[in-house]
């Protein structure tokens, strides 16, 4: 279970959220709204423990991230704005070494499996670089797939993407919620995942 | 999966990446090549002048270049998010700093030290004063990626963090260039290097250790 409990953010002078609570269950959805500039990516880097909050706490099964931060990370996969994706590296390598960074296991085949879930099979051996930015987030996503995370922060993963990675991404994050995984999303578009209610935390600027 | 592998495979991204861009390679030891080849040119041939000057030369040469290089440590990882992913690992931040300081040591400062002794021959250094030059920078290049990787760190993000990062970093190698250049005009002097080399292995171990904390610190500021 993870927790936000009366969370503040100040980025420069300026009071971005503050007293934000939020909980969120096995096999639930949390979808953060708000304008441009209302703090929902600073909220997602702060549950995910790369900023620090100004005030309050987030808890990881009743624990401060900060106390069990190993099994924190473990548990949990972080997909921000920048997909982290290398321009000299083949989508293959990206994927690869991204998984063997985050201590995730995967076998070539799985890696390659992924890359072709994700209509990537045709170009896992092309340079990062002549991707396009779809194909390039298509690439950071397929990690979902291997990564047995059970949290999944995900700021903004609908961006760029065509109707059918759309559809693919829901049913994606449709089956981890199925499966007992929490997914904590920012998005501006509309997300309709079959058998699941979104709860919504709205920001306000 | 176990740290052992995590680092392995970082390094191995790191070593494919800089073959991909060897051109980033290439240019900082031109660089390194070309600044000690203009000495001789600015002060003249005479060989005894040049046979005092070419240890020194050679290592503000390497000081420079080794500073030149520094843009590529985390700048590009900042910007594609690599960075986060990796502080977003498992594991401790110290060691893939470590392990990345590392990479950059074996792309950027060995190819100094393998050109080094053409470089001291064209200044007529003898060649136990070469052997000296060669030991010395073995010693101290790694410490130039270690304090270098603190200002990296801490310029990443900033806007002219290249100028930042000479102003940061150049004062904080002043006695790596007093013990590496030491080094070899005691050679040629024939006092022995011996009290120079074991500073600059001192002030190695003490790098070594030190620094990975202090740059998981800056990359923590950076970050936020």
């Amino acid at each position: 279970m993870l927790e936000g409990k009366n969370l503040a953010c100040v980025r420069g002078e300026r009071t971005l959220f503050d007293h934000l609570n939020f909980t969120l269950n096995a096999g639930e959805l949390l979808l953060v709204q708000g304008a441009n500039g209302s703090g929902k990516t600073s909220l997602l880097r702060t549950v995910c423990g790369l900023l620090t909050p100004e005030f309050g706490e987030i808890l990881w099964d009743g624990e401060k991230i900060g106390a069990v931060r190993e099994d924190y990370q473990a548990a949990m996969v972080f997909l921000g704005h920048a997909p982290a994706v290398k321009d000299d590296l083949t989508a293959f390598e990206n994927l690869d070494f991204s998984c063997r960074l985050a201590g995730i296991e995967a076998s070539r085949e799985d890696v390659k499996g992924a890359l072709g879930h994700f209509g990537l099979g045709h170009c896992l051996e092309l340079p990062a670089k002549s991707l396009s930015q779809g194909q390039r987030r298509r690439v950071a996503l397929a990690r979902l797939l291997l990564a047995k995370a059970k949290l999944w922060i995900l700021d903004e993963p609908l961006v760029a993407l065509d109707q059918a990675a759309l559809h693919l991404v829901q049913t994606l994050i449709g089956d981890h919620l199925q499966s007992g995984g929490m997914a904590l999303l920012t998005t501006h578009q509309m997300v309709s995942i079959p058998g699941i209610e979104p709860r919504v935390l709205q920001l306000t600027p | 999966m176990t740290m052992p592998q995590t680092l392995i495979a970082l390094l191995r991204r790191e070593l494919t990446l800089a073959m991909r861009r060897r051109g980033d390679v290439l240019t900082i030891l031109f660089f390194f090549v070309i600044v000690a080849s203009l000495f001789p040119l600015g002060v003249g041939p005479d060989p005894k002048v040049l046979r005092l000057m070419g240890g020194g030369v050679v290592w503000v040469a390497a000081l420079l270049a080794a500073m030149l290089s520094l843009g590529r440590l985390f700048a590009n990882d900042y910007a594609d998010g690599t960075l986060e992913q990796l502080i977003l690992t498992p594991t401790p931040p110290v060691v893939w700093i470590l392990c990345k300081i590392i990479a950059h040591w074996l792309v950027s400062g060995v190819p100094l030290i393998l050109m080094a002794p053409v470089l001291g021959v064209q200044f007529g250094l003898p060649a136990d004063a070469l052997w000296v030059l060669v030991f010395s920078l073995l010693l101290g290049t790694p410490v130039l990626s270690l304090i270098g990787a603190i200002g990296a760190a801490l310029t990443l993000g900033l806007r002219g963090g290249g100028v930042l990062v000479s102003l940061l970093v150049l004062p904080l190698y002043i006695p790596v260039l007093i013990f590496g250049a030491g080094a070899v005009d005691s050679t040629i002097s024939g006092l022995g290097a011996e009290a120079h080399l074991s500073l600059l292995g001192g002030i190695l171990i003490l790098a070594f250790m030190l620094t990975p904390w202090a740059v998981a610190a800056a990359l923590r500021i950076s970050i936020e």
